[in-house]
């Protein structure tokens, strides 16, 4: 089982406009796929029509007075399941807070999961916290979408860095530049440079297209409700670019 | 990837299409939407013996014209797994089945028995999705018309089938309660399976290889005698197509042992049948048996193959690989021999002149019949198993001190040890033939407690006949190498081979060495926990 989060300290960078997209596209190819929407805002939960409500919330999770498994839902679409955000997600670290080995919790939650699911995308809050060094701990792969703007550029290698300081095994990083404005100078001009320079930021530009936003109006993935638009052809690269550096077959 | 269970509808007559009746059926709760529509082929799939049916699953391929799914659920109607699998010719072993949750869920209940195409119906599928206020697919409807096409041609009602999805179980029961109440919507007493199985004439567990012929104490002998072996015959005929066809290797066990049932049965009983019957089919049966020999040698040796190799320390695995090749090669050359014994006139001539025979003999005799010879052809089957039975036990007996004895003295020699095999196997059949004359959990017993002499003698006898195949193959290579003109593998090459098959007998003697060693206690165990006392009362524990 591979787990890939969408990850970055900033909102608003379309974390979980890639995670949906990614896990629907996932689940498309045959891998069984799950979505776990860590954030209490619950846009990934929304878009799937999925209420946000785990019973017995974040506690009952952590402390394993619910399986992960009794929470999950399926979405409408082959291969792919969610498994809800719920408010009391926001106070998660509190949670993670009391139990053993804190930074190893979800983890140990998702262990059980290899049985059923092929791949596990984790839709992250915008936050460093304890639930941030959990995901850190816990995926194979960290995909941070950044705004091609400087201060985003340094945020990242705060975030590398960071990572560099973790002990025990490390995630992978693979970045990203999401909502690219082609009609700014800078944004065009950042993204080249980096891709370009680093090995860690991904060829695929996902731009700040209309059809992104209308996911929630559409309450579904790019890919399901316009199959060839740009913005679907776009996911769909930066998924086999993922699936190449991640060694899915 | 979970769901919960499918409920299913048989669909009655109703005015207006089938979707608009369900919508209104649903409504207000759900609405309906619909997905798809397509024509497709669904094949139920099973082992021969229904080990998936005995394990409560159902095992179903569904197949359009680009795709196509294998679904497992389990009897009762829970989802189990899935896999995607393009449209498949059946019968296939497991291997075809990509790995994952579907063959990791299969592979312990089939193990090495392929999968065959119990029924194949064919016709349009229409899914509907049902949906919560929040547009939100709860569950999908699975509007099944579709008609029988193998193993006959018949009609199948048309069914709705409701699955729910994944955490969403409280929302599909509702959706089946409202279902169950509208009119033209049956809840189905029977699964699609269930009724697929009827239609097409087809009874679960039709087949097994256990002589399980029931025989009244007072039957006599000779027609009790030839009802046992006219079940062997049916065994031996059911099998013999798939051994021509080399569906799997259990086809020829079965058929392998069918027969060896049926030679000992001749032998150790075969003067309660009329006439010289025992005397005349009994050299054909060993003709039988001989032909089935060397492939069934074989297939022991391959599906051993691999815990063989685990087990090499000093030599490498890949060391051995020329031997599976040569193994793989000379079966595919025996299995030719073996499907033209099995097609020849000779086994078609024996077969039906057998089946003759056995059908007479079963038939009450004209006239009393006088013999010195011969058991008493009016005697029944109750006196002749205890007669019988004893006497193969004391062989047993007789034989298990012997080895006791020389147990001292390094254990017994390998004559000793296969001719024990030989008499507890006897024991084994008559016990088996006439098991319903005795009480079941006395004879189970019985069984079992033989059953852990016949397992360290098997282990013995098996580690003897792949001795002496390793040392074959190692002359043949030799030779090989030797003769000009053949494809010769590098010295280096068959140096290792070689080698690693030295280590292999090394392994197959300590094997041998320990069952030598266990088989005086074994013995021992199986004389003393019961086994003596019980089988020496087998024939008086007759039921009431």
């Amino acid at each position: 089982m591979k787990i890939f989060a969408t990850y970055n300290i900033k909102g608003g960078v379309g974390k979980t406009s890639a995670a949906v997209n990614l896990a629907y596209l996932a689940g498309e190819d045959g891998f069984r796929t799950l979505l776990w929407d860590l954030d209490p805002q619950a846009a990934a939960s929304y878009v799937f029509r999925i209420q946000p409500r785990v019973k017995g919330g974040a506690k009952a999770l952590i402390r394993g007075a619910r399986p992960l498994d009794d929470a999950i839902k399926g979405t409408d679409f082959d291969h792919l399941d969610l498994l809800p955000a719920d408010f009391t997600y926001r106070n998660m670290d509190l949670a993670l807070h009391k139990a053993k080995r804190p930074t190893r919790q979800l983890s140990r939650l998702l262990g059980p999961l290899a049985a059923d699911y092929d791949i596990v995308f984790l839709d992250c809050p915008p936050s460093i916290s304890l639930v941030s060094e959990n995901i850190l701990h816990a995926v194979h792969t960290l995909l941070v979408p950044l705004i091609p703007t400087t201060l985003s550029e340094r945020t990242f290698d705060q975030l590398t860095a960071f990572i560099d300081s973790l002990d025990g095994q490390r995630p992978a990083v693979l970045a990203f530049f999401s909502m690219l404005d082609r009609r700014k100078r800078l944004h065009r001009e950042i993204a080249a440079r980096l891709t370009a320079e680093r090995p860690d930021i991904a060829a695929t530009v996902i731009p700040a297209m209309t059809v992104i936003e209308q996911m929630a109006v559409r309450r579904a993935p790019v890919p399901a409700f316009a199959p060839r638009s740009a913005a679907a052809q776009r996911y769909r690269q930066l998924w086999t670019e993922l699936r190449g550096r991640s060694g899915l077959t | 990837m979970a769901t919960g269970r499918c409920r299913e509808f048989v669909i009655e007559d109703g005015a207006g299409p089938v979707p608009r009746r369900v919508a209104a059926a649903l409504r207000p709760h759900f609405t309906v939407a619909a997905q798809t529509r397509r024509r497709a082929r669904q094949v139920w799939l099973d082992t021969f013996d229904w080990r998936l049916h005995t394990a409560g699953l159902v095992l179903r391929q569904v197949s359009g014209a680009r795709s196509g799914e294998l679904v497992l659920i389990t009897s009762a109607g829970e989802a189990v797994a899935s896999e995607p699998l393009p449209t498949q010719r059946w019968p296939c072993l497991i291997d075809v089945i990509p790995e994952g949750p579907l063959r990791d869920r299969l592979s312990p209940v089939v193990e090495i028995r392929a999968l065959l195409p119990v029924a194949r119906a064919d016709g349009t599928l229409t899914q509907l999705r049902v949906l919560d206020g929040e547009q939100k697919t709860v569950a999908r409807i699975t509007l099944e018309v579709t008609a029988l096409a193998q193993p006959a041609a018949g009609p199948l009602p048309p069914r709705l089938i409701l699955t729910p999805v994944r955490g969403y179980q409280s929302a599909t029961d509702r959706a089946a309660r409202l279902l169950a109440a509208a009119d033209g919507f049956a809840p189905s007493t029977r699964s699609a399976f269930q009724t697929v199985l009827a239609t097409a004439g087809r009874q679960p567990g039709d087949y097994s290889d256990r002589v399980d012929v029931t025989l009244p104490e007072s039957m006599p002998a000779r027609t009790a005698l030839a009802t046992v072996l006219l079940r062997l015959a049916d065994t031996m005929e059911a099998n013999v197509g798939f051994v021509i066809r080399d569906v799997d290797t259990e086809f020829l066990h079965d058929l392998r042992v069918a027969v060896r049932r049926t030679r000992s049965a001749l032998r150790l009983a075969g003067d309660a049948l009329p006439g010289d019957l025992a005397a005349r089919f009994a050299p054909e049966f060993k003709w039988l048996g001989d032909l089935t020999t060397p492939t069934r040698d074989l297939d022991v040796n391959l599906a051993g193959f691999d815990a063989m190799v685990a087990r090499l320390h000093a030599a490498a695995p890949g060391d051995l690989e020329p031997l599976r090749a040569q193994l793989t090669h000379q079966r595919a050359i025996e299995c030719r021999k073996l499907a033209r014994g099995l097609r020849s006139a000779r086994f078609g001539k024996l077969m039906v002149s057998w089946r003759g025979a056995l059908d007479e003999a079963a038939a009450p005799p004209r006239a009393p019949r006088r013999s010195k010879r011969a058991h008493q052809p009016t005697a029944d089957i109750g006196s002749l198993a205890a007669d019988r039975i004893g006497r193969a036990y004391r062989k047993v007996a007789k034989r298990g001190a012997a080895i006791t004895a020389a147990g001292a003295a390094g254990g017994p020699p390998a004559e000793d040890m296969h001719a024990l095999r030989k008499r507890c196997k006897e024991l084994r059949y008559l016990l088996e033939f006439f098991g319903s004359l005795y009480d079941p959990a006395a004879l189970r017993r019985a069984v079992k407690d033989l059953k852990g002499l016949q397992d360290c003698l098997g282990d013995f006898q098996d580690a003897e006949v792949q001795r002496a195949e390793v040392r074959e193959f190692a002359t043949w290579m030799l030779a090989r190498r030797a003769a000009p003109g053949t494809g010769q593998p590098p010295v280096s090459e068959l140096a290792a081979t070689l080698l690693a098959m030295g280590e292999l007998t090394s392994q197959l003697h300590a094997q041998q060495l320990r069952a030598r060693a266990e088989v005086a206690g074994r013995f021992a165990a199986f004389a003393r926990a019961g086994s003596l006392r019980t089988l020496g009362l087998l024939p008086r524990m007759a039921k009431a």
